[in-house]
């Protein structure tokens, strides 16, 4: 009796086990791509880029000390930022917090054309080329975007195109508890 | 048969036209090898089961100049992957370390292989008790 119930349990437990978590990436509960940041509760990485606007100037992390900001990596190929633009747009006017923008690995021109075009939520857009910076960043595709708090620690990061609902339950309980003031 | 050859030719000629990386790093054999073995132990993030050596992503062709300058730069293996640990995690290492995290990872294969040698002995010594022949239980 025992030789053929134990396989059939253990079989039944496996099979449950890949069903819950196949469910749970069905519903979008669960991710298998993401993930977690180890920069989390680490300092900010430094960084000095041109400006995408204004090429012949440079912005360096330095000028952000102190305050807090959010930092959104893009570029012009990528659909999923095309998605969260008009969000981007909507929390840059009410959440307080400046948003930078990194154009990730891609052509001025473009960038320029989509900004003028879709509009500009960034305080500060600037273009790392050469992929250096979103290394730095551990960054591994866009839209991603980190919440860096006053005291310069990444205190939030989420993967995928943003929405005003994500940034209220995930970015904005950072900003009201102080920690991002 | 000469039309089998041919077409075993003709893949082997589209894999290696498929390698990403068509000219060496470096000179030196030495740094190349250091290059390929650390290119081949991390994964690229965009294209999850690829190594950086595999993938034509254009983060994996940015981590392989990472690896390269670092080389160059003279840093070690342990410096390059701490410095791919700190900003990507453990997953960008094919090998991954032994920590909390990991324990039943790697513990895993050794636990099943003790469990699979006490049931194989279990049988063994069941049998060589009952005198004759085979498992009655199997036979049946």
């Amino acid at each position: 009796m025992w030789r053929y119930f134990v396989p059939a349990a253990v079989f039944l437990a496996l099979g449950g086990v890949f069903a819950f978590t196949l469910m749970r990436i069905d519903s979008g509960k669960l991710d298998v791509r993401e993930i977690q940041s180890p920069l989390i509760g680490k300092p900010a990485p430094a960084f000095s880029l041109p400006s995408v606007l204004e090429p012949s100037r440079l912005v360096d992390s330095r000028s952000l000390a102190g305050k807090s900001y959010a930092f959104n990596v893009w570029g012009t190929w990528c659909g999923g930022c095309r998605e969260e633009h008009a969000a981007l747009i909507a929390i840059s006017r009410t959440s307080g917090v400046p948003i930078i923008g990194l154009d990730w690995k891609d052509e001025r021109p473009q960038a320029q054309a989509w900004l003028a075009q879709l509009g500009n939520p960034y305080t500060e857009v600037i273009s790392d080329a050469e992929g250096r910076t979103a290394i730095d960043w551990g960054v591994y595709g866009a839209p991603e975007t980190f919440l860096v708090s006053p005291a310069g620690i990444i205190v939030e990061k989420f993967i995928g195109p943003l929405t005003e609902a994500v940034w209220q339950q995930k970015f904005a309980p950072h900003i009201k508890a102080g920690v991002a003031q | 048969m000469n039309r089998w050859i041919a077409a075993a030719v003709l893949c082997l000629a589209a894999v290696s036209a498929g390698a990403i990386d068509t000219e060496a790093a470096f000179q030196d054999a030495a740094l190349q090898g250091r290059y390929e073995h650390l290119t081949n132990e991390l994964r690229c993030l965009v294209c999850q089961n690829q190594t950086v050596a595999d993938s034509n992503a254009g983060l994996a062709a940015d981590l392989r100049r990472q690896v390269k300058e670092m080389i160059a730069a003279g840093k070690t293996d342990d410096d390059i992957k701490r410095f791919m640990t700190d900003r990507y995690g453990d997953f960008v290492l094919y090998d991954p370390p032994l920590s909390a995290r990991t324990v039943l990872l790697w513990a895993a294969p050794v636990l099943l292989l003790i469990l699979t040698l006490g049931a194989a002995a279990r049988q063994i010594i069941r049998r060589s008790k009952a005198d004759i022949g085979p498992d009655p239980e199997e036979s049946a």
